[in-house]
């Protein structure tokens, strides 16, 4: 059967092609990207110096309508940066575009449902955004509750439909997810090429195979959580309320039991693409495959066994806490083997240093660094004084803003010629990753001296103490625009400026998956004949 | 059909069953929690008894009353006493006072629990007014008594060794939906 190549709008909007798909997906989490990037800002410019002043005037609001709207920002941010960028580009991104070339299948195994997937995610997002616009609680608009939605502040809290829209909003995306899940599970297990066991398959695909598994397991609890949220909120349900026999506490256990998995849901693929990029400019095969990937495995399993320790101050009993405390520490362990087979693969090796390469390395830093303060806010004892305080947001940032982002950054620099076919400029991309480096550790590294000094998160305004910090903090995200303008740039060059073609595999004999056997840019239909492997 | 598109649509069913399984246990995490926090007292959650079946033990416990309202509430709630000293295992008596200053008839309940929430496995009740709605007519005043014990069994507890106080507490809520003829009519 001839496959037709499809143009124009109808080529995009009713793609069933998992590289377009892919693309879509990329596209889309950088928009995304881009929209909680500027909230963050928002956030930061205001915490720049003491009172509250920036939002006020940024937006013509009162003092109290703004420091409402500080909570809106942080929400907003939080809620685009997990759903709308980091997911969408690391699995529906790389993922569509690179699971099927590197097990040698034709496309996803559903594609008609990929596409679904995909343009379930603007609306998604406009729902979203919607939300902000619309009354929350009386007399102003949009949600304030943080990304955990936490009952009764989303539930009596926030009498307008704003929660609604919210709510409806990670429905849809959830939707999306658990769909994507869905095609790269079956892909995986059935539409692998003839040899390629699952023992001899490429880590990111062994990533995204657990990540889907993970999302599957998680995303309907959550999907049931907020569904409760909902008729809490408009039928008279009182799942969450006290006064008919709910708990609001039963709320956190459920988002927790989905959340804790989230956050591996967004580091797993991530571990994938910094594997790949490792091996390849080390010019060595990874170090320790198999325990590489059942290392893996062992996260994504523990992760959904450990959700209360982001409870530790709502009572639990000591030998509870003590389970969590526990079970949360033996994280480390698979998470420090991946480390060390990183560092194994590159001891010894011969090492090149491109910009996917520094942004790997440097991922591999800085994860280690929030992972060592995970450690220390896994203890119940030193939870409880740090909990809810900058010292927190320091840790998730290190690990998702400095360690996922960074991924998607690496995979991105590492692709970008195989997706486009063509290289993007060396020299300029290296500058783009210092000054990324510089500002983002600016952004965050204080924010550890914040919390120490118990600055709680998701508050407008701080004492004059800890103005010192927060300034360095805030000088340090202008810094980081400088490396986004700059990556904007680069992306544009190497798209659109003439650059030098890319060959089939630039990065020479370190690049062994799949991927690199084929044109730059691949074929639109690959492996009509499938591969062989030996 | 191709086979491998009849293997594909047989796992895609298979995955589709464990996010169905998934959305239905976390519904079935709410009557399980309910079930788990009154086995285990966890959140210091009570536990009922029918009768005093224990014998008094040489180790005092102050009990402390507290009394709260939603803020949708607007009956005014307070103990009759600020708290008791008595043996564990021995049985106590406490009551509570209600007063409807509106001019309307309101049906309230009243949730409750222990701190620390420790304690709630060792905390029987064996009357309360919170076992049942209250219906308070206008301008209507009532002294409701809770019968309580501290089960011995907690001698055996260490995690529970330095306790010597426990704060017992209650908020009522309006209920809204209550049906004043069915709930007087009783």
């Amino acid at each position: 059967m001839a496959h037709e190549n499809p143009t124009g709008w109808k080529r995009w909007l009713f793609s069933t092609n998992h590289k377009d798909i892919g693309v879509m997906y990329l596209w889309f989490a950088f928009i995304a990207g881009m929209i909680g990037f500027g909230m963050s800002g928002l956030i930061r410019m205001e915490l720049m110096n003491p009172g509250v002043d920036v939002i006020p005037s940024v937006f013509g609001m009162t003092e109290d309508q703004a420091r409402h709207m500080f909570n809106v920002l942080t929400t907003g941010h939080g809620l685009i940066m997990v759903f709308f960028m980091v997911m969408p580009a690391l699995i529906g991104g790389f993922g569509n575009y690179f699971v099927p070339l590197m097990i040698g299948a034709p496309d996803m195994a559903f594609p008609r449902m990929n596409n679904i997937s995909f343009w379930l995610m603007p609306p998604a997002f406009i729902l979203l955004l919607l939300s902000t616009f619309v009354e929350g609680p009386s007399g102003m608009n949009g949600f304030g509750g943080g990304w955990t939605a936490y009952a009764p502040l989303s539930t009596s809290g926030h009498p307008g439909p704003s929660m609604d829209l919210a709510i409806f909003s990670l429905h849809v995306a959830g939707a999306s997810s658990i769909m994507g899940a869905i095609n790269y599970i079956t892909t995986i297990f059935n539409m692998r090429a003839p040899g390629m066991t699952m023992h001899k398959m490429p880590l990111f695909s062994w990533s995204i195979l657990i990540t889907a598994f993970l999302l599957v397991l998680s995303l309907p609890v959550l999907a049931g959580a907020i569904t409760m949220l909902l008729t809490d909120r408009n039928f008279g349900t009182t799942f969450f309320d006290p006064a008919g026999g709910g708990d609001p506490i039963l709320f956190q256990h459920l988002f927790w039991f989905f959340g804790h998995p989230e956050v591996y849901i967004m580091i797993l693929p991530a571990f994938g693409i910094v594997s790949h990029i490792v091996s390849t400019f080390s010019k060595k095969p990874i170090f320790g495959y198999l325990g590489m990937a059942y290392a893996m495995a062992a996260i994504g399993f523990i992760g959904f066994v450990v959700w209360a320790h982001h409870m530790y101050t709502v009572g639990l009993d000591v030998d509870t806490k003590a389970y969590f405390v526990a079970a949360t520490m033996v994280i480390a362990v698979p998470t420090g083997v991946k480390i060390f087979s990183w560092i194994a693969t590159m001891w010894g090796g011969s090492i090149r240093y491109t910009v996917p390469m520094l942004y790997a390395i440097a991922f591999i830093l800085l994860f280690t660094l929030g992972g060592v303060t995970g450690v220390v806010l896994s203890n119940a004892g030193a939870d409880v004084a740090l909990h809810d305080t900058y010292y927190v947001v320091a840790h998730f940032h290190y690990v998702l803003s400095l360690g996922a982002v960074f991924a998607i950054f690496a995979g991105l620099y590492y692709w970008v010629g195989k997706m486009s076919g063509k290289q993007y400029p060396e020299r300029l991309a290296q500058l783009q990753f210092w000054i990324t480096f510089i500002g983002v550790n600016m952004i965050f590294f204080p924010q550890h001296f914040l919390g120490l000094q118990g600055m709680p998160r998701r508050y407008v305004d701080y004492p004059d103490a800890m103005a010192y910090w927060n300034q360095i903090s805030s000088y340090g995200y202008l810094v980081t625009l400088g490396g986004v303008v700059l990556f904007i740039l680069v992306m544009a060059m190497t798209l659109f400026k003439r650059q030098k073609d890319c060959a089939d595999n630039p990065w020479g004999e370190g690049a062994t998956t799949l991927e690199w056997s084929l044109s730059s840019p691949p074929p639109f239909h690959q492996f009509n004949e499938l591969p062989q492997i030996k | 059909m191709t086979a491998v598109a009849a293997k594909n649509n047989r796992m895609a069913g298979m995955v589709v069953g464990v996010v169905l399984g998934m959305v239905g246990l976390a519904y079935a995490s709410v009557p399980l929690y309910e079930l788990f926090c009154r086995v285990t007292g966890y959140g210091g959650t009570t536990q009922r008894a029918e009768l005093l079946d224990t014998q008094a033990i040489d180790r005092d416990m102050r009990v402390r009353f507290s009394a709260n309202t939603h803020r949708d509430m607007p009956w005014d709630f307070k103990p009759q006493q600020v708290a008791q000293t008595l043996k564990v295992g021995e049985q106590g008596l406490a009551y509570f006072e209600a007063h409807n200053p509106t001019n309307q008839t309101i049906v309230g309940t009243a949730t409750y629990n222990v701190a620390p929430h420790k304690a709630g496995t060792y905390f029987a009740k064996i009357d309360c007014f919170c076992f049942t709605e209250q219906v308070l007519k206008p301008g209507e005043t009532v002294v409701m008594p809770v019968v309580y014990f501290i089960d011995p069994l907690i001698e055996e507890d260490r995690n529970l060794n330095e306790v010597t106080e426990v704060t017992l507490s209650y908020t009522f809520f309006v209920m809204d939906d209550a049906d004043v003829e069915t709930v007087t009519g009783r």
